[in-house]
């Protein structure tokens, strides 16, 4: 993109964004009355102890055994995401990895990245990626990740007053569809939310954005419109997905719609490349493409702060 | 580096005619027929072939993908270059697609 414009004035959010996007600086969000407002640039280390409260962070798409010239060494990298989570000044409550932990769920694929995110030491919670649901048995990711879960790995929990729901929106995909979410899993998920009070924040995280960023790269999910309908009286929503390997961002009403990172290589802005496939970037600038995102929630505050922080830059 | 000398060669000569008489029409090789996957998209996205014929796919992006015609056959995950061959016995339009991102499609039109 050619958004080399950062002048204060009249730069839209949209643009902020996307240059924000791409010179991959953290940047710390807060919305107030539905309006996104960016706080500007600041060290990830400002904003972990700016803003204490329950905080959690996210990785995603760390394609353990890619090995290609977009990142040769993918496993490098998340060790790098790794140290940088350990490196943090508060320590998050816990984690969530939204899928995509190897790149074809071979068992020395799975082996690596857990020896690899076990050193963060905390609770992690999975959702599969497409990639991880590629053995000939399609057992590999359930037998480590699927406990307690429901049909292909679908499960809620509750931490600091806020309730979170892992969704699996990667199997079952249809000829010329998106992402799936399917009948089953909407039904457990509209029962799951039975009785909670409108007031709980909800954290919905899945692989495939459950927003449709970009039809044409399969960047969505065919009935994620059915999901967000569960959740339209909720006061606050967050959906954090992955699988784009790039930052994105939307609010629409009571729902922050957000993407993280990959820790392994980064794919092209919607549309400005033939396809959605491995971006090569320069050594030099790779880092700056990678991360993970922190996210924090404070009582009594609708909005849930996201900030992403690059592995560089 | 292996050399051809005339006796090698007359033994290769040898077995690919004996080859070519035990195997007639099974496998008229010259009409097999390959379809690429690049940028994630199937090419050519539509093929017309004969029935008979094999059709081998071969991935060559560097990120894995399937080749899936609901109810007729399934490959299994093809990493870059691999590649899967399927024969086609009977007549009728195969749509696929690949089950790791379905919007790549294709079709196979066998008469």
């Amino acid at each position: 993109m050619s958004g080399h414009d950062h002048g204060d004035d009249g730069v839209s959010r949209r643009k902020v964004l996307e240059c924000m996007t791409w010179a991959g600086t953290g940047v710390l969000w807060t919305v107030t009355g539905g309006v996104p407002r960016s706080l500007g640039i600041i060290d990830s280390a400002e904003a972990a102890t700016a803003a204490p409260g329950m905080s959690f962070l996210q990785i995603s798409d760390s394609h353990v055994g890619f090995d290609k010239p977009a990142n040769p060494n993918a496993l490098g990298t998340l060790e790098e995401a790794v140290n940088k989570i350990n490196a943090m000044p508060t320590k998050p409550s816990f984690m969530i990895h939204t899928g995509d932990i190897t790149h074809l769920s071979k068992a020395a694929e799975f082996d690596n990245a857990e020896r690899i995110i076990s050193q963060t030491k905390l609770d992690v919670h999975y959702v599969p990626g497409e990639h991880d649901l590629i053995d000939e048995e399609v057992k590999l990711y359930r037998e480590r990740y699927g406990r307690g879960t429901k049909g292909h790995g679908w499960y809620s929990f509750d931490a600091g007053g806020v309730h979170f729901v892992g969704l699996v929106n990667v199997v079952d995909l249809k000829a010329g569809g998106l992402g799936n979410l399917g009948a089953e899993q909407l039904a457990w998920f509209e029962d799951d939310l039975r009785g909670k009070s409108k007031s709980t924040p909800i954290v919905l995280f899945a692989h495939i954005p459950l927003w449709t960023v970009y039809p044409e790269w399969g960047w969505g999910t065919e009935d994620g419109g059915r999901a967000l309908e569960y959740v339209k009286g909720f006061g606050s929503v967050t959906v954090l997905n992955g699988h784009i390997h790039q930052v994105m961002q939307k609010v629409e009403g009571n729902v922050t719609f957000h993407t993280a990172r990959s820790t392994a290589f980064p794919q092209p802005a919607p549309g400005a490349a033939p396809s959605p496939g491995p971006m090569k970037v320069e050594d030099a600038k790779l880092r700056s493409m990678l991360g993970v995102a922190s996210i924090n929630f404070k009582q009594n505050e609708q909005r849930l702060a996201i900030i992403d922080t690059p592995l560089q830059g | 580096m292996k050399t051809l000398n005339r006796r090698n060669f007359g033994v290769d000569l040898g077995l690919a005619l004996a080859a070519a008489i035990l195997l007639p029409a099974t496998k008229a090789r010259a009409d097999d027929m390959d379809v690429h996957i690049d940028n994630f998209v199937f090419q050519p996205a539509e093929l017309k072939i004969k029935v008979g014929t094999t059709v081998t796919w071969t991935n060559r992006d560097d990120i894995p993908h399937t080749i899936v015609s609901a109810g007729k056959f399934r490959s299994k995950t093809l990493d870059t270059d691999d590649k899967f061959s399927f024969t086609f016995t009977n007549a009728g339009d195969y749509k696929y697609f690949c089950s790791l991102h379905p919007h790549m499609t294709g079709m196979i039109k066998v008469e």
